[in-house]
């Protein structure tokens, strides 16, 4: 009798194992970031981006071609692949530390040339790898080891949210944020990336999905008190949904005003 | 093929393009901006691509991908901008990515000035960025030399899998003068393919990664060594200099690299009339200095005369090459203020007269 494989370790990613804590939720990104690499058909094409931070060792985890970038500098990195090799499919892979701290000037302008490349970034609200500092997108009150007494928005001011504002960006993007901490909800994950992807696969837009992700050794607590923080403190401040796509029309390139014009031939 | 008349900044994006780049990140900061900008019109017609970055910062970490799928990439800056791309260079050389870097220097530091200066030879060939790498370093004295020298440099940084870096001043940038560039170009070294490049992985071969992470103090110490046998390799194969006025006896030896190399042929040729015997030899690679070439020139003269514009760096190596041999003397502008023919005469007229100051060290 023929024997159904209804479960395997997708192609595209190594036969290895992770570094990453119990109840981190970096495992289950990369896994579908695998699946959905492998469903679209793209692995032989594409070539990765690690970070700096904990998925530093990405290259390890991902049986594909990949760069270690320097911290934040990314997005500067994939327009160079990009630019160099339209044909292959270029992704990123980023937390809050590298990408909404440190890498702030090269996520932006990234997007906003509109470069064909994908960038998955995982927000869980603290620097992992360095022991647990405070992050750009660390929650007001939070605790972290350079704000032992909880974030003061009054001294770091408040969380950034990097999905609100690179969907303030005029050119065409998908833009979206998802969570992983509950099977439903990395199903839809699962959707945005594959979303994502796709849309690079069709040469159509800049592509970033933001994934609330938990840390619970640096947020000093159990992996499913941890799923329940994230519920309850980030997801109210950091909504999930589809925040830009390429087809909304009042994001798309328009010709200038008149009365904007008008600077151009003083 | 005619010889063209040229703007420096564009003989050396043109020279780029006939190597075979089709690709340039940079940030605009003068005294350099021609080319970014001949490349930004020069670079589509040839089927290229020229991107702004929105830093230097960006554009050398541009320069980090473009190399690491295998493509022969160009930026060009000036000395504060050089200074954001430090970072990426150390990650360049780490990660054994060949670069072309055009540094046009400009008088610092800090903002300094945009004038012509010669004030970041340490920053190229000393270090610059972090850790335990080198540069390949080479100093054009004329229009013509700095498209050849950006030619080799594409060859040399593909065989060495290294970045290198063409340093010029703004004089170099913004005069004109004719250059031709031959019909059918045969590269400087004998080059492999790009293997190593991560240009998607089909199964066929084991992945390639792009990558300067070595936790394990046992590997990186590996590393380290296989770099630095590259660059002894460099230093073994790949000095570079010229001598002028060498063949008959002269009194003083001038070191000098660059434009002001220029000057002080010319300071020579004038004082020779009125016998004043004087010779020069130039650095041509200023990473791998020419050790042994300047302690030899140096054995047929009384003194050595160093005549940078700077506060005197190149003149560290002169002194190494000599090992106290000889007594060396330094003639320098700096701040972006040049140096004419009749200053470095003057100079050279009091060494020989000993009413000049000796360099001493310690």
């Amino acid at each position: 009798m023929a024997e159904t494989v209804v479960f395997s370790r997708p192609q595209a990613l190594a036969a290895v194992q992770t570094h990453y804590c119990p109840g981190c939720t970096h495992g289950v990104i990369h896994r579908m970031v695998a699946e959905v690499i492998d469903e679209l058909g793209l692995r032989a094409r594409t070539v990765g981006i690690a970070p700096v931070g904990c998925s530093v060792l990405a290259y390890n985890y991902f049986a594909m071609d990949f760069h270690e970038a320097s911290h934040g500098r990314a997005p500067a990195v994939a327009t160079g692949i990009k630019r160099a090799r339209p044909d292959l499919i270029v992704f990123t892979y980023q937390g809050d530390g590298d990408l909404a701290s440190i890498g702030m000037a090269e996520i932006v302008h990234c997007a906003n040339r509109g470069e064909k490349v994908t960038v998955v970034f995982v927000n869980n609200a603290i620097y992992g790898m360095t022991g647990g500092q405070m992050a750009p997108t660390t929650m007001p009150g939070q605790v972290a080891t350079t704000c032992p007494l909880g974030r003061d928005v009054e001294q770091a001011g408040h969380p950034i949210r990097v999905v609100e504002m690179i969907s303030t960006l005029r050119t065409p993007a998908f833009v979206a944020r998802a969570s992983v901490h509950t099977p439903l909800y990395a199903v839809n994950a699962k959707e945005m990336l594959r979303r994502a992807f796709r849309y690079q696969k069709d040469g159509t837009c800049f592509s970033l999905v933001e994934v609330l992700s938990t840390c619970p050794t640096n947020w000093g607590m159990p992996p499913a008190e941890a799923t329940r923080w994230l519920e309850k403190t980030m997801m109210p401040y950091y909504p999930l949904g589809v925040f830009k796509t390429p087809e909304r029309g009042d994001r798309a390139p328009r010709p200038l005003a008149p009365e904007e014009a008008v600077c151009r031939t003083m | 093929m005619a010889k063209k008349l040229m703007k420096g900044c564009e003989a050396i994006g043109e020279a780029a393009i006939h190597a075979g780049c089709k690709l340039f990140f940079g940030y605009p900061i003068t005294p350099q901006n021609e080319i970014p900008e001949y490349m930004s019109h020069r670079l589509p017609q040839v089927g290229g691509t020229f991107v702004q970055a929105e830093s230097e910062v960006a554009a050398s970490n541009m320069l980090y991908g473009a190399s690491g799928s295998g493509e022969r990439v160009l930026t060009s800056s000036s000395s504060p901008g050089i200074s954001l791309m430090m970072e990426a260079v150390s990650y360049l050389a780490g990660s054994e990515l060949p670069v072309v870097i055009v540094n046009i220097m400009r008088a610092g530091p800090g903002l300094g000035g945009i004038l012509p200066s010669q004030s970041d030879y340490f920053q190229a060939t000393k270090g610059g960025g972090h850790g335990d790498y080198r540069l390949l370093v080479l100093a054009p004295w004329s229009v013509q030399e700095a498209a050849d020298l950006v030619q080799d440099a594409f060859d040399l940084a593909d065989f060495y899998r290294n970045p290198v870096m063409v340093l010029g001043d703004g004089l170099i940038g913004q005069m004109m003068e004719p250059v031709e560039f031959g019909a059918e170009r045969v590269p400087c070294k004998l080059l492999a393919p790009k293997t190593w490049a991560a240009t998607g992985c089909d199964g066929s071969r084991p992945t390639n990664i792009v990558n300067s992470l070595f936790l394990d103090p046992e590997v990186l110490e590996q590393h380290n060594i296989k770099l630095k046998a590259k660059y002894d390799r460099m230093v073994r194969d790949e000095v570079r200099f010229a001598e002028y006025f060498t063949d008959e006896p002269y009194d003083l030896l001038l070191v000098a690299y660059g434009t002001v190399a220029r000057v002080c042929s010319t300071a020579i040729e004038d004082l020779r009339e009125q016998g004043v015997k004087a010779g020069l030899i130039r650095p041509v690679s200023l990473f791998p200095f020419p050790y042994a070439a300047v302690r030899a020139a140096a054995a047929k003269a009384k003194a050595v005369l160093v005549v940078e514009l700077s506060s005197g760096q190149m003149i560290e190596d002169v002194q190494l090459a000599l090992r106290g041999a000889k007594p060396v003397y330094f003639k320098g502008r700096q701040g972006g203020m040049l140096i004419s023919p009749d200053e470095v005469a003057e100079s050279i007229r009091e060494v020989l007269a000993g009413k000049a100051a000796e360099v001493v060290n310690g």
